[in-house]
Parts: C-alpha cells; sequence; structure tokens
C-alpha cells in the first residue's frame, strides 16, 4: 500500500470508511513526512501535532461510532492550512513578525465547515508575509523551498501550501488568493490550485490583505479534491457581508469527464512576446488536448489586460494600508514601547513589519492621499470595472478561458528579491480574476526540461462558473499524466 | 466695526440599538471595562464587520425626523488615523453617500421659531475610551462600535445661545423619536463646533476655527461666549485668525490651538470594501416611516391651535406624551377643550402622581371627565363639589352623575331651600348685614358664604347671591 500521506482525499476517504485505515495512521504517516522533509523544505512554520492527533483520534472515534463520510465528507483527512486563516487556539502570524506570539481565540467560518466536515485542520503553512509576494521570500520565518528544486522559490504567496501538498506533507491545504496567491504556487509546485469567485466562499477569519480580492481556495493533488473541498468550503455567511447567496452545487457532480461542445477562449492579449518557449509549447500541446477531448477553442480579446498590475497595486496596497493598521502594538502582537503613541507604533511597526510590507502600506497610503486620490484610486477602480467587463464580454462567447498560469517556471530563491517589479509581473496571468472576481484553476500540464520544473495551466470562468472549469480541469488532468508525477522527494529524505 | 459669528454644529448621537454596529456585543453603557467586546469591535486579525439593520433604520428614521432626504444608496468608507483609542485605527464612516441629507431642525429662540439647516446625518462607529492613568494608560472598548450618528449643521447659528437652544432642541427631538437616550452624562452625545467671526453684514466667511472636547450643552455655550470675543478681539487688534483646532478647557473656561491647518489629518478616505452599498426598499422605508413621531415643536403648536391651550398647558403635553395624548382622547369631543386641560393638568396628574400610578390604571372612562364638566357648566354641581366627585370618581371608577345621586352632592337650585339657608344666615349674622347695608359691598360674600356652609356647600352660588341681595334691598 501507499503511504497514506501520498494519497489524495478521495483515495483516503475510501480506505477510512472501509476502516482498513485509522485518521490516527493518516496524520501520523503526514507528521512523520514533515519530521522527514520539513527541515529542508520549510512549508510549516509551526505545528501543533499533539493537537492534529486528538482530532484524528476523535475522528476514528466518530468513525468507530457510524459516523459516516456522506454526512461528515471529510471524517479523518488531514488539511494543512495557511497562516493567515484564524485557527481558534492556534498561533496565527501572517509569517510576520508583528503578531508576536499572537494565538487567535475564535475559528475563522472556512475552519468551522471544515471541522463539522470532519477534517483534522493543522499546521500553520508559510507564506509571504501578510500574503504579499509571489515567492513565499517575504516570510520572517525563512523560505520555502520548492519540492522539485530546494534552490527555487515555490512560489506565493501560498508557498507553503503548494510545497506541502506536493511533498504529500499533508493530504490537502488551504490556501488565500489576492493576485494569484494559490494558481501561482499550485504551478510552481505542480498541484492543483483552485481560487473560487469572490463571495463564494466566507472572508470571515481570513487576515485580510485586500478585502476586495481576497479569496480563500485550496490546493489539491487532483481536482476531484478541490472540487470535494470547494462544495464544503462555499456558501454564504452571516459574518461576511460580501460572501453571496448563491446555492452551493454538488460541484464533484460535473466532473463527467464530459468537455464536447464546451467553449474554450485563448485572450491574445495574453500570447504575448516573452512567454517562455516550454510554457508555450505546454499551452499548445494542452490546446491540443482539449479539441481532442471536443472543446471548442477560439481567440477572445481582454483589451484591457495591460493595466491590471497597475491596477492592481492601487487596489491592493490602498486596501492593505488600512487592513494592516491595526497591527500597532496596542491590543496584541509585537509591542516595541515608545515615549508616546507614535512613537509606539512607528517602533513597533518599523520592527515588526518587513520590507515588502512596507513598501505596499506606503505606496497604499500615497494613492489614497489627499489630492492623489483621484488620479490613482478613483481611477484603478474604473479601470478595474472595464477589466470586469472585458471577461463579462469574453464569456458571452466562450465558457472558460485558458491561460498560462504563470509566464515561468520556479525562479531561483533570491533571483528577483531585490527588482519588486519584476517580481510583480509574475502575477500577469493571474491577477486579473481578481479584480474581475471570477473563479480560476491552475492544474499540472507539463514540465520544463532542464531543470524538471512543473508547469501550469489556468482556466478562468464566470463569476460562480466553478463547475465548468472544475469539469475542463478535471477532463484535462484525466486525459494527461502531469498530476501522477511527484517530485523526486526519496533524495530529499536522506 | 461690528463682528458676527458663523456657527456649525456636529453633533455626535449614540443610537439606541440593543447590539454595536458590527457585531452582537451589548451596546450597553457602565459595564466593567472591555466585558462588552468580542474580536469584531476589538479589531483581531480578520474580522469582517456586519451592519446592524436596527441602526440602519434608526438613522432612516432620523433622517424622517430632521426633514433629510433619505439616500437611495448609501455607502460605508474608511477614514484612516492612528489613535490608541480605535480598534482597526481606521474608523468606519459614511463620506460621499451617507444614509441621509439635507434637513433642518425648527425651534423656538428669542420669542420666533428659528432654523437651523443641516448638511447630513451620517451612521458611524464609535470609538474606545481612553483613561490615563499615573503610570500609564488604558483603553476600554465596550463603547468601540456602538452606532453613533454624526449630525452636520449649516452654518446658520449666530450665537453661543442659539447653539445652545438648537442642541436641547435637536437632543428633544432624538429622545422623542426613539433614535437616541442622549443621556450627557454617559457620552451618549458630543458635540464638536466650528466657528469663524467677519464683519457684520459679510458674505464671506472668516477662518473656519474647530473647537473639541466640550462635554454638555453648556461647555459648548461657554466654549462660544469665550471663543467668539476671542476671535473677534484678534480682528480688532489687526491680527489674523488661521484655519485651526481648538480644544476647550472646561475648568479653566478657555480654548486652546491643539493643531493648525497644515498640521490637520489627511483621513484617506476610500469605500470600505466589507460591506455592501445599502439601497432600502419602499417597504423597508415605509415600515421606518410608521415610526415616525410628531415633533415636539410640531405639537406644541398643535395644542396651542386645535385645543386654544396657552403655551404652557401645550409645553406640559410635550413634555409627557401619554399625558398629552390622554388629553386630546378627551378634548377631541370637548366643547371647551381648555377646561379638560385643567382637570388633566391640575387634578389627574396630581391624583396619579399622589397615588404613584399610571393612566393604564385608570378606572373611569375618558368621558367621565367630560360628563364632570359638563356638571359643572350645567350648574348640577359646583366646581367646589366637582374636585370631591373627581376624587371618588378616580377611586371608585364610579360615574360623576352616580358618585353625584349617590352622595346627595347636587347642587340645591331650589329657591324656598335657598331662601330659608338665606334666612337663617341673615339672621345669624347682623353685623355683616348691617355692613352690607351701610354700603360695603364685601360683606354679601361673607353672607353668601355662610349660605354655602349652611347648606354643605350645595347651595347654587350664584342663586344664593341673588336671593342675598333680593332679600337685602332697602
Ligand atoms: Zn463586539
Amino acid at each position: 500500500m501507499r503511504m497514506l500521506n501520498r494519497l489524495t482525499i478521495s483515495e483516503l476517504v475510501t480506505r477510512l470508511a472501509s476502516r482498513e485505515v485509522s485518521s490516527r495512521a493518516a496524520t501520523q504517516a503526514c507528521l512523520d513526512q514533515i519530521e522527514r522533509l520539513d527541515g529542508r523544505l520549510h512549508a510549516f512554520i509551526s505545528l501543533d501535532a499533539d493537537h492534529a492527533l486528538a482530532q484524528a483520534d476523535a475522528a476514528d472515534r466518530a468513525l468507530a461510532l457510524g459516523a459516516t463520510h456522506a454526512r461528515q465528507p471529510l471524517l479523518g483527512v488531514p488539511i494543512g492550512i495557511k497562516d493567515v486563516i484564524a485557527v481558534k487556539g492556534q498561533p496565527l502570524n501572517c509569517a510576520s513578525k508583528i503578531l508576536g506570539r499572537y494565538v487567535s481565540p475564535y475559528n475563522a467560518t472556512v475552519i468551522n465547515k471544515l471541522q463539522a466536515a470532519g477534517a483534522v485542520v493543522f499546521g500553520r503553512l508559510n507564506m509571504d508575509e501578510f500574503a504579499m509576494g509571489s515567492s513565499t521570500e517575504n516570510s520572517a520565518f525563512g523560505v520555502t523551498r520548492n519540492p522539485w528544486d530546494l534552490s527555487r522559490i515555490p512560489g506565493g504567496s501560498s508557498g507553503g501550501s503548494g510545497a506541502a501538498v506536493v511533498a504529500d506533507e499533508c493530504i490537502a491545504a488551504l490556501g488565500s488568493d489576492t493576485g494569484g496567491s494559490i494558481r501561482q504556487p499550485a504551478a510552481l509546485c505542480g498541484c492543483v490550485g483552485l481560487k473560487p469567485s469572490y463571495g463564494r466562499v466566507s472572508r470571515y477569519g481570513l487576515v485580510a490583505y485586500a478585502s476586495s480580492l481576497d479569496q480563500i481556495g485550496c490546493f489539491s493533488k487532483d481536482v476531484r479534491d478541490a472540487a470535494i473541498l470547494l462544495e464544503i468550503l462555499s456558501g454564504v455567511d452571516p459574518a461576511d457581508s460580501t460572501s453571496v447567496p448563491q446555492p452551493v452545487p454538488h460541484y464533484a457532480a460535473s466532473l463527467t469527464g464530459d468537455v464536447k461542445g464546451l467553449r474554450l477562449g485563448l485572450a491574445k492579449e495574453y500570447m504575448v512576446g516573452g512567454l517562455d518557449a516550454e510554457i508555450k509549447a505546454a499551452i499548445d500541446a494542452a490546446v491540443a488536448q482539449f479539441e481532442k477531448l471536443g472543446a471548442r477553442v477560439t481567440e477572445v480579446s481582454l483589451p484591457h489586460t495591460d493595466y491590471a498590475i497597475a491596477t492592481y497595486y492601487i487596489i491592493a496596497t490602498a486596501e492593505a494600508s488600512a487592513n494592516l493598521a491595526r497591527f500597532d502594538g496596542i491590543r496584541y502582537g509585537l509591542r516595541v514601547e515608545g515615549a508616546d503613541p507614535i512613537e509606539l507604533y512607528s517602533k513597533t511597526r518599523g520592527a515588526g513589519f518587513g520590507p515588502e510590507v512596507k513598501r505596499r502600506i506606503i505606496l497604499g497610503t500615497y494613492v489614497l492621499s489627499s489630492g492623489y486620490y483621484d488620479a490613482y484610486y478613483l481611477r484603478a477602480q474604473k479601470v478595474r470595472t472595464l477589466i470586469r467587463r472585458d471577461f463579462l464580454k469574453a464569456f458571452e462567447q466562450v465558457d472558460a478561458i485558458l491561460t498560462p498560469t504563470t509566464p515561468t517556471a520556479a525562479f531561483k530563491i533570491g533571483e528577483k528579491a531585490d527588482d519588486p517589479l519584476q517580481m510583480y509581473l509574475s502575477d500577469i496571468f493571474t491577477i486579473s480574476a481578481n479584480l474581475a472576481g471570477i473563479c480560476g484553476i491552475s492544474v499540472p500540464c507539463g514540465f520544463t526540461r532542464e531543470p524538471k520544473l512543473p508547469l501550469g495551466l489556468q482556466l478562468l470562468g464566470k463569476p460562480f462558473g466553478e463547475e465548468t472549469i472544475l469539469r475542463l480541469a478535471h477532463a484535462y488532468e484525466q486525459s494527461t499524466p502531469w498530476h501522477k508525477e511527484k517530485p523526486p522527494l526519496a533524495a530529499l529524505a536522506g | 466695526m461690528e463682528y458676527e459669528a458663523v456657527i456649525g454644529l456636529e453633533t455626535h448621537v449614540q443610537l439606541k440599538t440593543r447590539s454595536k454596529m458590527w457585531c452582537g456585543c451589548p451596546n450597553q453603557f457602565g459595564a466593567p471595562p472591555n466585558t462588552n467586546v468580542c474580536p469584531v469591535c476589538l479589531g483581531l486579525p480578520g474580522v469582517l464587520p456586519v451592519a446592524n439593520e436596527e441602526a440602519l433604520r434608526l438613522t432612516a428614521l432620523t433622517g424622517m425626523l430632521l426633514n433629510c432626504t433619505i439616500a437611495p444608496r448609501a455607502k460605508f468608507d474608511r477614514k484612516n488615523y492612528f489613535y490608541p483609542d480605535m480598534p482597526k485605527n481606521y474608523q468606519v464612516t459614511q463620506y460621499d453617500l451617507p444614509s441621509t441629507s439635507g434637513g433642518y431642525v425648527d425651534f423656538e429662540f428669542q420669542g420666533r421659531i428659528a432654523r437651523v439647516r443641516l448638511t447630513r446625518a451620517h451612521l458611524e462607529e464609535d470609538v474606545g475610551k481612553s483613561f490615563h492613568f499615573e503610570r500609564s494608560s488604558g483603553v476600554d472598548f465596550n463603547r468601540a462600535g456602538v452606532p453613533l450618528l454624526e449630525i452636520v449643521s449649516e452654518p446658520d447659528i449666530t450665537s453661543a445661545d442659539m447653539a445652545y437652544e438648537y442642541l436641547n432642541a435637536l437632543k428633544d427631538i432624538l429622545v422623542y423619536g426613539g433614535v437616541s437616550d442622549c443621556d450627557m452624562e454617559k457620552g451618549m452625545v458630543r458635540c464638536d463646533v466650528n466657528v469663524s467671526v467677519r464683519p457684520k453684514g459679510s458674505s464671506q466667511l472668516g477662518a473656519k476655527i474647530e473647537i473639541k472636547n466640550m462635554n454638555s450643552f453648556s461647555g459648548v455655550r461657554r466654549a462660544l461666549e469665550y471663543e467668539i470675543p476671542r476671535q473677534i478681539e484678534v480682528l480688532r487688534a489687526g491680527g489674523r485668525l488661521h484655519q485651526s483646532t481648538r480644544r476647550w478647557d472646561d475648568l479653566a473656561g478657555v480654548t486652546e490651538e491643539m493643531r493648525s491647518k497644515e498640521h490637520a489629518h489627511d483621513y484617506r478616505y476610500f469605500p470600505e470594501p466589507d460591506l455592501m452599498p445599502f439601497e432600502p426598499s419602499q417597504a423597508w422605508l415605509a415600515e421606518v416611516a410608521s415610526r415616525v413621531v410628531e415633533l415636539p415643536l410640531a405639537r406644541k403648536q398643535r395644542f396651542m391651535r386645535d385645543y386654544q391651550l396657552p403655551p404652557a398647558d401645550a409645553q406640559t403635553f410635550v413634555w409627557d406624551v401619554p399625558l398629552g395624548n390622554y388629553f386630546e382622547s378627551v378634548a377631541r369631543h370637548a366643547r371647551n377643550p381648555k377646561a379638560v386641560a385643567n382637570w388633566v393638568i391640575n387634578n389627574l396628574r396630581a391624583k396619579l402622581a399622589e397615588t404613584q400610578t399610571g393612566l393604564p390604571d385608570l378606572k373611569f372612562p375618558p368621558t367621565a371627565i367630560l360628563e364632570l364638566i359638563e356638571l359643572v357648566d350645567s350648574g348640577k354641581i359646583s366646581t367646589k363639589i366637582a374636585q370631591e366627585v373627581f376624587a371618588e370618581m378616580f377611586a371608585s371608577g364610579d360615574s360623576p352623575a352616580a358618585i353625584v345621586d349617590r352622595k346627595g352632592l347636587a347642587q340645591v337650585s331650589d329657591t324656598a331651600a335657598i331662601e330659608a339657608f338665606c334666612d337663617q344666615a341673615i339672621a345669624a349674622n347682623p353685623g355683616p348685614v348691617a355692613d352690607y347695608k351701610a354700603g360695603k359691598a364685601a360683606a354679601l360674600n361673607f353672607l353668601k358664604g355662610q349660605v354655602m356652609k349652611l347648606s354643605k356647600g350645595k347651595a347654587n352660588p350664584a342663586l344664593a347671591g341673588q336671593i342675598l341681595e333680593r332679600k337685602l334691598k332697602p
């Protein structure tokens, strides 16, 4: 039998339901893998093994007493959590020094949902500080490494989540996506990453980076697991006014394998020069594969694509400048004393925030300043509307839009660290989905040759059109070998 | 040169809701520090606000009471500034699309009706309260997140007294409408003042100076009584005033500059992304409109007009709404509403106070007061006997006629009987009789009193007077 930590959710659930294996054994297998690998991978910031095993034991007791996966679909399944989602009684650091030894006194809504579904919720997965970054290099707790090549970044900001899933340190993981923070690391690590439509999943308990762009999503080993998780995570939440009362479908039912007649769009603005040749080849092959499966591929236009990154960095940083104002040393987290409140604030925030977070707070403060608001923030909001309209118009012609997830494969640690603009460009294909509020999924679509690094393709869908992109992604995945490939972890384990 | 003051007020009022603006914590004064708090109102990482619908309703209701326009679409914004009593270091407020705009407050001032126009009334959240100890400071967040209405006036106020009367009128309206308890001592009403002075008759505004930190309406008046002459003095001496914020020192009775315009905050307002814009439906607005009550001034004017009451009586029925409503239920059918007012104010209110009971406890129906007045007007009983009938009616609930019958209180208008009493009185009081005959008219009243005494108050006093006069005629 394969090691339990390597299983998908659906594989593990089958074995748990038949009482062939226990949740404790599966959870212990994840903990053992972490013990073996994480010293070098560093996907986890911290881990409460006792808490994880206690939940596993509770799941095993429930199973013994007749609990079923029909009612609790994740009963006994270990799920890792990005360090930006609040779990009661566990540390919440957002990979920042500023939260000090803060422990969350409450659960995020998604955590309540996972626990109601029986999941073993564990670990604090590494990330870029406050989800600001594309490489996980901005973590105050050290960089996470790519399981395929330890000298490379895993992507970001949810780099820990991507690396942990691919390295089989957990069965699946939660992340958050503000401009590509799930899809990009999923592509660079080689797993499935799903960003739901804005309003699909409650944000209550997700520490806000950019409130109008943030969305919680999941990392999984295959598309079916993404569908299973999405169904559990979704739904309107009275605690989140921006969650939408849209019915939650049985997402796994949409995984029919049949994509005949579905219309796929290629955005001509995305097929620009400068795209890595290997990625272009992988995307071309994927397009051919979809056509072979019966999908019809046409070109669409997203004319405001060029403005997406600038728009994103105005809106996201403006919101961040307010969202991060609460970290002031007064009520919780790190405090560096000062002679008066102003000095206390500046010393605390000066010591607590890393350079990228400071950069974005200052940028956001600037774009909202009196005299600049109209030129930056207001204009960015207008462009955002245009970008959303581009997508809605394209979706009148096609059911989904296919793009590369990233312009390049995983880059070397430190390669772009001194060039924030270059770093920002690595989100070029993912960022628009957040501005438009639509859904997107990244699935593995091949590898670079030397070194062998995973590549991802992205499918973007209409607002609340997750069923369609899951169906397409699943049909593609099942007809290609990519998702079955594992990084050469044996070499790491030694 | 003569100068005049131009004053605008920003009044913050805590709304009377059961829970806070964004969370379920109680909106309640006086709890031990930091006990009415939760992750949301403490601004812990990851929390989101959910708007309290009753606060939105009370805001719309206030708009209706203050003659404002209710916005078809309102939204919330973040106002950014750092302060230890601010859990999030931004305050959620309404910037460019407030729930209500326009409107006015009419009130009695110096013998006429004055009007102060309003710019807007918008909804926001209150902040915590800082405490400073010898060596350290603390913040109580019980107040953080309490729904707060900011009512901004146009610069229509011209004196400290007018500001004071405006604030009292505003408070009366809000208390009356059930919007806020406006308890100053509990900090439910707070006020910032904008004041400038200019040569009388000028249409240009002078440098706007904001005064903060008044914690009572009289504090506002005193601050203005200090600040207006101060500004005039500066100008008279040839000095210049600059836009600034000043702090009222209540103990010293002076204002002191806190910061000048150059150091003004840049609040960097932007739309609150965690809340959806609010677009009230017609049905929602109709439900709120059903809660609109008559305003104090309108009520007073109506009572004076419709029932011909003197201002003092009308004011009594403004202060005591249930009593006024009771009065109306009776007076509507009365030929002489003033008589009803007299009974309700002088007798009924006193009896209720004396017996510690309320209007719902009354044993007699409202029509009984009309019957009682009718008995007096028709001469069946005297005003004095009516007091006794009222007391009995209050105690037993019996009808006035039944009481008069049972106790034999009917006024005696039988000429023969009264003649007999008159004869007795004349015989027993030769002195006064002689006085009257000698021209002392007042002596007749004494004799009339004797007749009333002999008749145990039941003799018709007018008739007794006539008979005595006839009998004593030379
Ligand atoms: Zn609260």
